[in-house]
């Protein structure tokens, strides 16, 4: 009788030791802390181009996050990308005309969404759209810019 | 030539054949699964044999694995300025790739070749046809537990060697290579994704489970009643584990995380 029981005390302890290992990979390395939907509202915006941007990426202002980017889309009227974003609830202060823009961090870092705060007195709230300001970085589009104004500077250098 | 092709074509039929007999065996014990309800206690007799015995090198493993990955992905990521994101390398891949295949792999060395012998064994000592006289179905009260106690362990097993070689990579990139605690965990939360990679880990640990589990009890099962006989299936058993768990893991890779 002691064997047996020693034996289900140890499976016991095995599977107790497995769900916490679950547990933990969930709450610890996972980002389910981080993006606990209690609460949360979507504001949508248009962009020229967001090339490079991902679903999930970053919304953030002044470099803090308050959300992620729920959905890409594209607006066959306007031929302009559509972002939704899922804004947490605590950050439900954001001026109506503020401004969004593609940015990038780093030299090589993933595409995010930055918010540019405004200065209205009405916040933003569920279904809201956000003006699209600065689209996304094209580096083809810059080079060929550059490429451009060099050529025009005209041959006296 | 003749010959050549006769034997090819044995060699074929032998292959559909055991492959024809296994998917049976499966279908028979899926089939009997129902009856172990009333008596788990054959189940936890099992799952300590399978899962608890096979703690011991599961956490070892697990730890030396992640304490290695930290140490490697720090000398790559610290060329490029990135060892911040060390934590998003060793949880990434301990918890989509080695968490399950290396788990599935150390499965089938400690528990599936005990599974084979034990059963092949039985075998030879011809205890399963006494189960049949007294009329006891051995598929059902022999494997039957036997399998229901794999599929359980896998998952759990790899779970634990997941969070464990974590915990490895964290004493390593912290503790020794002095990276930040905070963007340790930070970055690792942000792109690692609870139901991309923790839930797919998950599925893909419960069905090596299942392929593991099974080859080793069909393995056992099938095996010549001879002490020859039972030492080649305990080693099939280990080749054709590992086979197919590095093929499975292709296919299910491509499956879940190939379109991004």
């Amino acid at each position: 009788m002691w064997q047996s029981r020693s034996v289900e005390i140890w499976v016991g302890l095995f599977v107790a030791a497995g769900l916490a290992a679950l547990f933990m990979l969930a709450m610890q390395v996972s980002n389910l802390s981080v993006m606990s939907t209690e609460g949360a509202y979507t504001i949508d915006s248009h962009f020229d181009n967001v090339s490079g941007l991902k679903v999930r990426a970053p919304v953030t202002i002044a470099g803090v996050r308050i959300g992620r980017v729920t959905g890409i889309g594209f607006d066959s009227k306007t031929f302009q990308a559509v972002v939704t974003m899922r804004i947490s609830d605590q950050y439900d202060k954001i001026p109506t005309d503020s401004v969004a823009g593609v940015y990038t961090s780093g030299l090589l870092g993933e595409k995010y969404i930055g918010i540019k705060p405004g200065i209205d007195d009405t916040n933003l709230k569920n279904g809201d759209r956000v003006k699209g300001g600065q689209s996304a970085l094209v580096l083809e589009d810059l080079i060929g810019k550059f490429l451009f104004n060099k050529a025009s500077e005209g041959p006296g250098k | 030539m003749v010959e050549l092709l006769r034997s090819l074509g044995r060699f074929a039929l032998g292959f559909f054949e055991r492959l024809g007999r296994a998917t049976l065996l499966l279908l028979n014990i899926v089939r009997g699964l129902h009856e172990l309800v009333p008596r788990p206690r054959l189940v936890v007799q099992e799952l300590y044999s399978v899962g608890v015995l096979s703690l011991l090198i599961i956490v070892v493993s697990g730890l030396f694995v992640g304490m290695v990955l930290a140490l490697q992905g720090y000398n790559t990521l610290v060329d490029f300025g990135a060892e911040q994101s060390l934590g998003v390398v060793v949880a990434m891949s301990l918890v989509r790739e080695l968490g399950p295949v290396v788990t599935a792999l150390l499965f089938a060395g400690r528990a599936g070749s005990a599974l084979t012998a034990e059963i092949g064994l039985m075998k030879a000592t011809e205890q399963l046809s006494a189960m049949e006289m007294m009329a006891v179905d051995p598929i059902r009260r022999v494997l039957g537990p036997r399998f229901s106690a794999g599929v359980i362990s896998m998952p759990l097993l790899a779970a634990i060697f997941s969070a464990v070689g974590v915990i490895g990579g964290y004493f390593v990139g912290v503790g020794l290579l002095g990276v930040d605690q905070g963007s340790f965990w930070s970055q690792m939360q942000s792109k690692v994704d609870l139901y991309d990679d923790i839930v797919n880990g998950v599925v893909k640990s419960l069905v090596f489970g299942i392929v593991a589990t099974w080859i080793a009890v069909f393995e056992g099962y099938d095996a010549v009643p001879t002490s020859e006989g039972v030492s080649r299936a305990t080693t099939r058993t280990v080749v054709h584990t590992a086979l197919a768990v590095l093929a499975l893991d292709f296919v299910l890779t491509a499956l879940m995380f190939g379109e991004h």
